[in-house]
Order: C-alpha cells, then structure tokens, then sequence
C-alpha cells in the first residue's frame, strides 16, 4: 500500500481519523474521508490517470469539481458500474473499485499510442473525411475507430440501483455556492422568500474553500462560510443542496438539478437512492456559477503533473496534497503567484514562477520576491518533457509582441506544473437560458449580458473576479430576487473584506512554439477531445471560419465537458486567425447537461412494472388462473390464448378459432373504448364523425361506423348503438379509446360548439364477455329469461337491455366473427362472476374460452379489418374496399372532402386484398413486402405488403390480407413475396376467405 | 418544460396538455365547391412560426377543454390564454391574428417567416 507520499502534514480539512482503502486499476490506496478519487491519488502521487481520446496520450488530473477534462473514470463494478465519471467529483469511501478508461492494454503501455506518432494521419476533420473515402475502406476503418473511440464502459446488464425525481418550487434558486450564491441566500432568506442552494461539491463555500489570503469580517474564509451555512441551515425555507449539480436551465425558469446522494450506493446491496433528479420551477434565479480557470496554451502542455494553478491551490488548501514537491508555475496574471505563495507557505520548493508579463507589479509578486521564489519576467514555458509525468519545461524569452521566442533555452526540472491562462466565468446555464453573451476585453472573455428570463448573474459568472465585489453583488441580487418574487426585502450590512489585489492579466496566444525537425510537437486546446493548435489552423485553411462549423469539424467543446476549459481559448486562436474581434466570431450556445447525467436519473422510478400503467379487466383473475398467455395491447394486458397442458400456441389457437365456429366461443371484450354519448344533438354529431348515416338509427339499435381524419384516412372504427333518443353508447378499438375520445371532444369544442352533446368515457364502467358460436344462443337463453332472444325479436345489431346471471345487464347482437354473436356488458364489479358463470352453464355446449389471437384469426376468415393493421393512416375506406360505408348524400362528415382529391381517387393506389400461398402450408410473415417479378437481389419493386397473416382452421390453410397496387384489379394473379431465403408465390384473392375458400 | 395556464384549471405542467398545431384556421364550408388547392392548403398549410404564434391547446390529463394560447416560440413565453371560440384580446395577440397569411392571400412557394421582438 502506497503511504500518500504527497499528503501534507497541516494543510486541508479532511477526516484524518477516518482513513480510508479503495482500488484503482487493480492497486489498493489510502485516502481519507473528505477526499475525492483526485485527490486521494494525488496524496499517492498518481498523476497518470488516462489516456486521450484521439492520441492515446497520457494524462493527468487538469482540474478540481467539473472542471476537470482528464481524469475520466470508471466507477464501480458490475451491473453498477459508471463510466465517465470526473475522478475530482467522486467522493471516496472504503472500498470503493474505481478504473482508467481507454487504454489497453495497460494504462502505462498503450498500444494506441502509436496514434499520437501517426498524429499527422488523424487531422481535424478526420472522421468526415474517412467517410468520403471508399466505402468499402471504411468497413476496415470503422472496427478501429469504434475501438478507438470508446471512453468508458457501459454495463451490460439491469441498472441494480435506484433513482429519484423530486418536483419542487421556490422563489429563489441559488446556482453555486461560492462567496456570491452564499452572500444571495442569505440576503434572501432573510426575507421569508423560499431558496433553493445548490452547489456540485459535497462543501458549500467554492472559492472560499481554496483561498486562505482572505478575511471576511476578519474571519478566515472558511470560517465566514461556516457561520452562514449554520446560520441558513437553521432557516426553515432554506433547502440546501450540495452534491448537486445544475444541469439543464429551460423555459419558464424550469430547471433540472442531479442530485448525488451518499456515495456508499456502489458498494451497497440494499437498494439505496444514487441520484435524485429535481425538476423545480422558480420565481427567480441567481447564478453564482464562478469561474473556470483556463490552460495556457503551448506545447506539450498536456503531460500528467501540469495542471490548473487554482486547482493545485485547492488541492492544497481544502484536500492537504500537493500535486508536486517540485513544482513550476507558468502565468500570464497574478493569481498564480498565491499558488505559489501557498506552495511557500506549506514547505512546498516552488522551483520558479514563469510570467509571460513583462512588468508585473503588484504586492503579490513582491511578496514571491520577498520569499525568494525565482521569477522568470517575461518567459514562457514552450516545451515540457516527461511520459508518465512532467520531468522538466523548457523556457524561453518572449518577445515584446509575444509572437516569438529570443535568447537561450533554459531547461528547468519539476514534477508539476501549475498553469494560469486567465478566467472564464461558468456561463454555460445563463446561456441555456436564453442569455445573450457579449466581449469583454480586460477579461478576454465572454460575460452574460441579456438575460431572456427571470435570471441574475452575480460574482464569477457576471465576470467579477475579486471578492469583495462579488459578496456585494450576492447581497444584492439576493434582495432583489426576493423582492421580484413578491417577498418583503430588508438589505443585510456588507460585510468588510480582506484579499490581495490584482492586477493586469497578460493575454499571449498561442505560446510560440520552437520549430522541431523531428518530432512535431502538440499544443492542445481541447484536452478531452485532443483538439490541437494545428487542427484550428488547418479547419481555417479549409475554410470552416464559423465558430459553429469549426466546433463541429474539430470537435473542440463536444466532449463531456462542452469545452469547459477549451472555448474561450479556441474562439481567440479563430479571431486571431480570421483577424477579427472575437465577438464576431461569436460563442456557441450551450444545451443541457451542464455535465454528463446518467440516464437512470431521467428514468427515476418509471422502470419495470412502473414505466407505463398497466390495465386489466375485471376477469384477469380468471385468466391468470386459466394459464393464459397474456399480450400488451396499449396499456391492457388481454388474454392471448389458453393453451393446455402440452398444446403449442398453434394448437391453442386453432382448437379456440374452431370452438368459436363450431360450439360456442367467449372473449373477454372489456378492453374496447366506450363512450357515452348524450344530448339533443348526439345523433347529428354521430352523423359527422362517421361516414355512414346516423340520424335515423331507432332506439334498440346498433351500427357499424367507420371514423376518418379530415384528410380522409381511417382513424378508427366501432360500433355505436342508440340505447334511447339522445343517448349512445359508442365502441372504440381498444387502443383508440383515449385518442378517439380526445379526437371528439376537439370537433364538439372547436368546430360544434353549438353541438349540445355530452362525452363521458365509460371504457372502465362495463365488463364484456362476448360469446360467440352457433350454440351461443341456447346458452344465454339459460341464463336470460326477460328478453325474446329469437332472431326475430332481437335482429342482428340489435341492442336489448335485461338481466343475466341475476345481474343487469346490456346486451348487444353484434359479431367481430361473422358467427351468431351476444356482446353482454355488465357493471365492472360483476364482470368475474357473469364470466364464471358463463363458463359453468356453457360446460354442455363445450364452451371454450378464446383470447385475442384467435379473434384475430376469426375475423381475418370474414376479411374484416382491424384498423392499425389493415390500417397505417395512409389507407381510406375506399382502399379497403369498403366504398358501402360512404354516405353519398349527406353534406358534410370529417375527411368527406379529401376521398374526392386527385390523390386519393388514383387508380392506381394500395388496396386491401386476400393472399393465399399457392403452396398450402406457406404463412406469409406479416409486414413482408409484395413484388410482380422476383429478381436475383434488392432493389425489387415493390407493389405492396402482408398486413395480417394466419392459418385459419375453419379454412384449412393460411389466409393472409394485404394492400396492394390497384391490388382489386389483379384478382386471381399470381405475385411474390421475397423472403430472405426463398420466394413465396401467392393468388390474390377476395378477403372473405371462409365463405370464398373451400375446405 | 412548458408552463401552462389552463383557463378552467390554473398553471399546470405541460405533460398535462396535448397540442392542437396552429389556431385560427377555419374550417371550408363542406357545401360550397373547393378546389383541390384550396383544400390542400387548409389541410397542409401551417406557419412554421419564430415568433409569436397563435395555437390551441387540450388539457388532456385536466379538465379535457380546448383553449387558445399566444406563445413565443423563440422563448416559449406565453402571452395570452382565451377561449377557443375567441379571437385574441391583447394587442399583441390582435396583431398576430391579423398578420396570419390566412387573413390576406395564400403562402408564397417559400413563407415569409414574421420575425417578432
Ligand atoms: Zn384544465
């Protein structure tokens, strides 16, 4: 076990009675509880954490929190298992197994490595460029560039964990909280308004956390920190949220926040919550979202050790470690010299500090003079040296216009280097937000400007640097947001603060680089998608001058990090390139995920059982109880078929389809949609929705009724019966109940609001066992003693109401089989026990339950359609042969209009006919394509497709239906259905089989 | 996620709501003769608006009502809510109606887009 050779004696607030063992590639270390994965291996002197995306090149930590660009790992094992995941957010605990990605097949030896050698193969643009190459290269290419690509890995089974949503709503959403966003609360809170704080690191207090040159009210920073996080702890309105990362910002000030809950879920067997997605809604927002610091930009600035010199700080500071005993720091402003003033300060031997200005002066340079630090005015770093970590930089003196190198080369020996390129502020959220962006030169950055929504921006992401003046700000704005959002507002004192000045930032970019014969040397951008200095030139020379085709050609700011560190510094090398002010360059807009968001946390608790309401009918028990195959039609689940002990599904399904024709069938219908219509107008609005005639339907009676879009494609169909004047009750498919009910009351509100008709779905209301069979009659009529049931006193689509089974009930003479056929609707509450009574006096007739496959297959023998399947919203009733259900006198009913457009009168469009294989044992597989003439290989052309297709018992060889090409005009010819080892032959045919076909 | 006031049901979220496509767009008189053209047009032709937008809305999961909504579609900001037998009150919403290219002469080959602050 490696003894954290790096950890610091003084520095830091870590648990240090609480240390801690976890795994990394295999290796176990030490660390202590308040450490993350970063700074943990840190303490061990692990550097080497990865390898790049394009290149294979080693690399380092770069970053603290997002921030980080690198150091992408694997977390956990098994099913549990993350990829991707920054080493800098994952908080450790004993026992955790975390790994480097992207490499193999070891993170020191990497044969992919030899991409970086080849580096000139792989230039911007590379993988649109190997598309334009033969195609049949890219088939070799392809299994090396997936290969190569892939960053983590995705688990293979089930998620084991849990997620969470969680709805809220506030009048003041906090982002960040560092000095501002901490400042904010607390002057909102003061005024009763409902906040919401949000930070992504498991400590509140951001900068305040990394600096210790600070006072506020002459406390220490961290101290400040701790006494407001007490005090809005106590606040009963204040929800606090660390571990939580804003990650999408939408209309309406709705945003998302990823919570992550403890981290001992990895390793856990009890199922425990590992995110919890907010979704809150607010009155007003403060982003607080600070600054990012951003690399200099020079060759080889990519090696394990370099990294941002306020992250060192904050290792130092907040995690006890030193990245380097030796190390070097490389800046163009004032803000380095407290790296490595705090570097002197813990006995860390600062080897020199490189400062492309050439005058600084301010106190902070003099005090590293006065500690001795050697200075290096006027240098910059132009190369390192170094594999698995830094071992020396080279420096040189810049000129004055900072475009070459003079003078000697000095090599200076370090095993880190802390880099300091200037300040971005975290714009990413206000720039979701609608947010427009301008220059800001003494930054040479972008700042928000424009707020579309209710937002403040405040400190770091307004662009403020010092901390004074962001306190200030967080005060305010939180008075103001409190304010805007209707609460009573009294302005806190602002407090007096300590903190070193600062002075001008020196902007050279790109740091010269020395002309190598040998070896070309890289200076990356883009640290996570290895976009180079050379790449920005060439997509420039290729004339990709737009930042919006530049992004996308080199890729620079697609990775993870959406180019947290990498933008602002490709948007200046554009400018310079194009000669142009940055601002007309533009910035990019930033989307949601603020940072990569696992998708079990979109998903929450809407998995499994719980992804979609499931819906059964009153007799499910019966079929559960029956060994019923069940099938998922919409929401419902419905019996699909009963086999036996030992029976296939075929021979299910046929013994089922042959009882229905022979003895007597029962289906249980509940799921079909029914509506109950009523009102004094419930007869003309029929007389518009259908395309049939409904003014003159008697009391008593029912109709088949054909619904069409008003761009005359069939929507659905059913039966609607009149139970008296003024009241209906309609039939819907079983999938269509919710659309059609919608789709109705849209024409009686929008278009008929004079209409007095009332809809109420009463789909749930009624159970429905449907029976079905020449003996259907007898049985009933044991049963139901009050209605006539001869054919002459109850017709075909007739409607009756009575009493079965002693229950009351509605009974329809309608058939989906072409058989002799009772619909019986009972309450809900009595649908079981009329079933099971059903089934007990049919036991003479051989009653025999059937499920939905051999209803299927009972109405394919009648050719009746089933819409959704005969049907795909692009089929009329004309299509389908079913011209005798088109009303030719009444004025008007929705789509009448569009079944006489030219399109739709074509000769020459897809209808619906019968197929049968010329070879009797063929079934056609559904949805298989119709060709006239079969040729060696595709493209064939295509003339139609099957679009139902089963054996039919009652005809003694399969049946299909499909839609064809002026497929009515064919009968009796032969076509082909091309499958992908042979060829079916088929006759087309009239669809009513049973009465067409011989046995 | 979008904000919507359901004149009957107050704000809800918009997983509630379905939408309805463009408002306004009447429907021909079934007895008088319509070319296929004029047809087609009352059939396909919607404004694809960046802008603001004059648009029915259904509170599905609610109440099951129909309303009318003047939303901007760059923003998402919605500014009026009224009934669906209404024309809109606001000025802003006036306004929109009245630009509608079904208040003047058919679409162009390629609409002009009404770009609005
Ligand atoms: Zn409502």
């Amino acid at each position: 076990m490696s003894s954290q050779r790096f950890r610091l004696r003084e520095a830091g607030r870590l648990d240090r009675n609480a240390p801690l063992k976890f795994k990394f590639d295999g290796k176990i270390y030490e660390g202590f509880r308040g450490d993350t994965l970063a700074s943990a291996l840190l303490a061990n002197g692990v550097h080497l954490v990865g390898r790049s995306f394009k290149y294979h090149r080693p690399r380092g930590h770069l970053g603290v929190g997002a921030v980080e660009a690198n150091a992408l790992i694997q977390v956990g094992e098994g099913n549990s298992t993350e990829p991707n995941i920054r080493a800098s957010q994952v908080e450790i605990y004993d026992g955790l197994v975390a790994s480097s990605q992207n490499r193999w097949p070891s993170l020191l030896f990497d044969l992919g490595g030899v991409n970086d050698l080849l580096g000139g193969l792989i230039p911007a643009g590379f993988y649109y460029k190997t598309f334009m190459w033969p195609r049949k290269w890219w088939m070799k290419y392809e299994y090396f560039i997936r290969r190569a690509a892939g960053l983590g890995k995705a688990p293979t089974g089930r998620d084991p964990d849990r997620y969470e949503k969680m709805h809220a709503h506030c009048d003041v959403l906090i982002v960040g909280a560092g000095p501002a966003g901490l400042a904010a609360a607390l002057a909102a809170s003061k005024t009763g308004a409902r906040v919401i704080i949000a930070d992504d690191q498991q400590t509140f207090g951001g900068s305040l956390n990394r600096e210790t040159d600070c006072y506020i009210n002459d406390k220490t920073t961290v101290d400040w920190c701790k006494d407001v996080v007490a005090t809005l702890e106590g606040l009963p309105d204040v929800t606090m949220l660390p571990n939580t990362t804003v990650s999408g910002y939408y209309e309406q000030n709705y945003l998302t926040l990823l919570e992550t809950t403890k981290p001992h879920f990895f390793k856990s067997t009890i199922q425990q919550t590992r995110h919890r997605l907010w979704k809150v809604r607010v009155k007003q927002v403060i982003l607080a979202t600070g600054m990012i610091e951003r690399p200099l930009v020079f060759a080889n600035n990519d090696r394990p050790g370099i990294m941002l010199s306020s992250a060192i700080r904050e290792y130092i500071n907040k995690y006890g470690v030193t990245p380097g005993q030796n190390p070097l720091i490389f800046t163009n402003n004032d803000d380095a010299y407290r790296t490595a003033l705090t570097m002197r300060q813990n006995n860390i031997n600062v080897v020199a500090i490189v400062d492309v200005r050439e005058n600084p002066d301010s106190e902070l340079f003099r005090q590293a003079k006065e500690m001795q630090i050697p200075v290096h005015v006027g240098f910059a770093v132009v190369t390192t040296r170094g594999y698995s970590r830094i071992k020396s930089a080279t420096i040189m003196k810049l000129s004055s216009n900072g475009k070459t190198l003079t003078g000697e080369r000095k090599v200076l020996g370090c095993d880190c280097l802390a880099m300091s390129g200037g300040w971005n502020p975290a714009i990413h959220l206000f720039s979701q937000s609608g947010g427009k962006v301008k220059w800001n030169d003494e930054l040479a950055t972008f700042i928000p400007s424009e707020a579309t929504q209710n937002v403040l921006t405040i400190g770091g992401c307004n662009g403020t640097a010092d901390l004074a003046k962001s306190l200030k700000e967080g005060l305010q704005a939180g008075i103001s947001a409190a304010r805007l959002s209707g609460n009573k507002a009294h302005p806190p004192a602002t407090p007096s603060v300590q903190e070193p000045v600062q002075s001008e930032t020196r902007f050279v970019l790109p740091i010269p680089t020395q002309k190598n014969k040998f070896v070309s040397e890289k200076v990356f951008i883009d640290f996570q998608n290895d976009v180079t200095l050379s790449d920005i030139q060439l997509a420039s020379r290729e004339g990709y001058n737009s930042v919006e085709h530049l992004k996308r050609y080199t890729t620079v700011g697609m990775g993870t990090d959406q180019g947290k560190t990498s933008n602002v510094n490709a948007l200046m090398l554009l400018s310079q390139i194009l000669d142009c002010e940055p601002e007309q360059v533009g910035y990019t807009t930033f989307r949601p995920p603020y940072a990569p968001t696992t998708i079990g946390a979109y998903a929450g608790r809407n998995i499994g059982n719980l992804f979609s309401p499931v819906r059964t009918t009153a007799i499910n028990p019966w079929h559960e109880e029956a060994g019923a195959k069940f099938e998922h039609v919409g929401q419902w689940m419905r019996a699909w078929y009963y086999p036996k002990v030992n029976e296939t599904m075929r021979q299910a399904v046929d013994r089922e389809v042959t009882a229905a024709r022979t003895n007597i069938g029962i289906l249980d219908a509940s799921t079909l949609g029914k509506i109950d219509i009523q009102g004094p107008d419930a007869a003309e609005f029929l007389n518009r929705v259908y395309t049939n005639a409904w003014l003159k339907l008697p009391p008593g009676t029912s109709r088949y009724g054909l619904m069409l879009k008003e761009d005359g494609m069939v929507m659905d169909d059913g039966v609607t019966t009149c139970i008296k004047e003024n009241h209906y009750h309609m039939t819907t498919t079983t999938g269509g109940a919710a659309s059609v009910l919608e789709w109705l009351e849209e024409w009686l509100q929008t278009e008929w609001p004079n209409l007095k008709v009332y809809l109420t779905s009463v789909t749930e209301q009624w159970a429905v066992a449907a029976i079905c069979g020449p003996k259907s009659r007898e049985l009933l009529q044991e049963l139901c003693t009050d209605i006539d049931l001869s054919d002459k006193a109850f017709p075909f689509m007739g409607y009756r109401e009575g009493t079965v089974a002693g229950i009351k009930a509605r009974i329809f003479r309608i058939s989906f089989t072409g058989e002799l056929s009772f619909e019986i609707n009972v309450p809900r509450s009595y649908g079981l026990s009329l079933w099971e009574k059903l089934l007990d006096v049919g036991k003479k007739y051989e009653i025999c339950p059937y499920g939905t496959e051999a209803m299927h297959v009972l109405r394919a023998e009648k050719g009746f359609i089933i819409v959704g399947q005969e049907t795909d919203g692009t089929v009329t009733p004309v299509d389908l042969g079913m011209d005798w259900i088109i009303s030719k006198t009444k004025p008007d009913f929705i789509g009448k209009r569009a079944l006489s457009r030219r399109d739709i009168i074509k000769a020459d469009r897809k209808q619906l006919v019968g197929l049968l294989a010329d070879n009797a044992t063929d079934i056609l597989p559904e949805g298989s394509q119709i060709v006239e003439e079969v040729l060696p290989k595709p493209p064939m052309s295509m003339i139609g497709h099957v679009t139902s297709s089963y054996f039919s018992p009652n005809c003694g060889r399969p049946i299909a239906m499909a839609l064809i090409k002026s497929g009515r005009d064919r009968m009796g010819q032969t076509v082909y259905i091309p499958l992908k080892n042979k060829s079916i032959a088929a006759t087309i045919t009239n669809v009513n089989f049973l009465d067409n076909v011989s046995k | 996620m979008l904000h919507i006031e359901c004149p009957w049901c107050g704000f809800r979220d918009d997983a509630e709501f379905h939408y309805g496509g463009e408002a306004h767009i009447t429907r021909p008189d079934p007895s008088t003769t319509l070319t296929d053209e004029k047809f087609s047009e009352y059939l396909f032709s919607k404004t694809n608006t960046k802008g603001l937008l004059l648009e029915r809305w259904c509170h599905r999961s609610g109440c099951r009502r129909w309303f009318n909504v003047l939303r901007n579609t760059i923003t998402n900001e919605i500014l009026e809510v009224y009934p669906v037998t209404e024309k809109p009150s606001s000025k802003q919403g006036k306004e929109t109606y009245e630009r509608n290219w079904r208040r003047k002469s058919p679409p162009k080959k390629t609409p002009k887009t009404d770009e609005v602050k």
